[in-house]
């Protein structure tokens, strides 16, 4: 065997040394094509019986160095790239670039522009829980969810096209703001979707919630506790599912969240059932915050005033959004030029499937493919 | 807070600064790790949200080892800097935080700063053949292209 990686020691919190195997002991390898684990993670599982008795995540097939593409861009020419890390929530990772740009230019989008934001990004967590809740049932092995979501899914990404002309890969804000005036009948679409929603998030609840199988199957099942989560550095639905009641939203406003008024959904025990139904209530909360904002959108312009050719004053800044994932930071460094010195994204992806080795131990090998969906990786923004 | 650290630290704390509102400690790069845990322990700063580093070639110890904390307690944010050179070794955190783990690996990968007492520091995005640190400002995308190009389709590449 010359596969060097075979021959190295499984890493995560408690290093486990694959070379000395106990006598029930098994190396099982599992994807980076495999169906359940969202893309092209790559998991190393020792396996003693059914049980996982440690793991190592090997990531880095869809790298495509985004950070250093950043240094050769422009700050606008930038913008759409961030698009094609977390391509299910391309808007919010547009949100999080322009707002921590206008940050380091010292400027701020205009109220109009800001509530319209806010009501793309709350659509957009809605349709990235949906597919979260598809693709996570249809692991576990429930089917039907996953045709009610993409059909509510269908909905939000038409607003979108007929917004901005894109499905996925957006690229709906601009720096300073927006390009394009909502289009006559967005408030409707919008309202629309809300109205119809509330009874459809119902009706996926009659599917999984009570369902036995399904409880059966989450119930239990890859526990992270608070401090273990926070120590891990874990943010978004984990968290709170561990009862960290800390939402970006709440705790450092952006956009236009300071207006509305919405809860944090939390619970406990920080098992998988947990995390199902804090994103579950989240996606009610999300339609609270559409609902209150699209009654009432200011008028006047949707683009601050900033030239067209962007020099930010030389320094840095963070700042950082709650994407559906979890914080979603974007550290950038000036130097007085035309394009960014250095452009630091803080995927929550990435840092959250860290936790997955903690949460997989001792569980059984069926329950790993639990684990991988529970967390709500997306491998574009995890390699970026 | 500021103060408490000089009080504590001295001469390790070298500079504070606000840029755009934001807190940010430049520290000695030895005394990393005590700093980190007095941080978390005293000052309640209890998530390390990110750790990344900013190459600057020119100067004399080239990169940024930049570490964002934030405070549940407080609602604070805190951005700790240290100079690290080339060949010197940077502290890890790995146990005062755990987050930090991957994160010191993508740093040694993109950069190749070496963390001194990581639990197991290898690349974590890039193949472990890969040869250099790709976030380097020295690193030429355009030359790792051609080189790939000639070696492995043995054609001069028309970039």
């Amino acid at each position: 065997m010359s596969d060097e990686r075979t021959t190295k020691t499984i890493s995560g919190m408690d290093s486990v040394n694959t070379t000395v195997l106990g006598a029930d002991e098994i190396i099982l390898n599992m994807g980076p094509q495999h169906p359940s684990t969202h893309g092209v993670l790559r998991v190393k599982l020792k396996l003693d019986g059914e049980r996982v008795a440690g793991s190592e995540c090997i990531i880095g097939y869809l790298h495509r160095g985004v950070e250093k593409i950043a240094e050769h861009r422009s700050y606008q020419q930038f913008a759409p790239y961030v698009d094609r890390m977390d391509y299910v929530a391309a808007v919010s990772n547009g949100l999080g670039y322009c707002e921590a740009v206008e940050k380091l230019l010292g400027t701020e989008a205009p109220p109009r522009a800001r509530v319209v934001r806010t009501i793309l990004t709350e659509l957009q967590r809605i349709a990235s829980h949906l597919l979260w809740l598809g693709t996570h049932a249809l692991d576990i092995g429930a089917l039907t969810p996953v045709f009610y979501c993409f059909r509510e899914r269908e909905e939000i990404l038409k607003i979108f096209e007929k917004y901005c002309g894109a499905r996925l890969t957006t690229h709906a804000f601009r720096i300073g703001g927006l390009q394009y005036e909502t289009y006559d009948g967005f408030e409707e679409d919008t309202k629309r979707f809300c109205n119809d929603f509330a009874h459809k998030i119902d009706e996926y609840e009659t599917l999984l919630t009570e369902n036995r199988i399904w409880v059966g199957r989450t119930k239990g099942v890859g526990i992270l506790n608070a401090a273990d989560a926070i120590a891990l550095g874990v943010t978004g639905p984990v968290l709170r599912a561990s009862g960290v009641k800390w939402d970006l939203r709440r705790a450092q406003p952006y956009a236009a969240y300071d207006q509305y008024e919405f809860d944090i959904p939390t619970r406990e025990t920080g098992d998988t059932y947990d995390r199902y139904v804090v994103r579950m209530e989240e996606m009610r909360q999300s339609r609270r915050i559409c609902l209150q904002a699209v009654e009432n959108i200011p008028t006047g312009p949707i683009m601050a005033r900033i030239g067209k050719v962007l020099k930010p004053p030389p320094g840095e800044v963070y700042h950082s959004i709650e994407a559906p994932k979890g914080e979603l930071g974007y550290y950038i460094v000036s130097d007085g030029t035309t394009q960014p010195y250095r452009v630091r994204v803080r995927p929550p992806s990435f840092i959250n499937l860290q936790a997955f080795d903690k949460m997989a131990k001792g569980a059984l090998i069926a329950d790993v493919v639990a684990i991988i969906g529970t967390i709500d990786i997306v491998l574009g923004e995890v390699d970026r | 807070m500021v103060q408490r650290l000089k009080a504590r630290f001295g001469d390790a704390i070298r500079e504070a600064s606000l840029d755009r509102k934001q807190a940010i400690v430049l520290i000695a790069v030895e005394q990393l790790r005590e700093i980190s845990r007095y941080c978390r322990d005293e000052e309640k700063f209890d998530m390390l949200v990110d750790l990344t580093a900013v190459d600057w070639p020119k100067r004399e110890k080239r990169f940024d080892v930049v570490l964002n904390l934030y405070s549940f307690a407080k609602n604070e944010r805190l951005r700790l800097k240290a100079h690290a050179g080339e060949t010197e070794p940077a502290p890890s955190v790995c146990e005062i935080w755990p987050a930090a783990n991957w994160m010191e690996r993508e740093c040694y990968d993109m950069f190749g700063i070496v963390f001194e007492g990581h639990p197991d520091l290898k690349r974590i995005l890039l193949p472990d053949e890969w040869q250099g640190h790709p976030l380097r400002k020295d690193y030429d995308i355009l030359k790792q292209d051609t080189d790939w190009v000639r070696e492995n389709l043995g054609i001069e590449s028309g970039q």
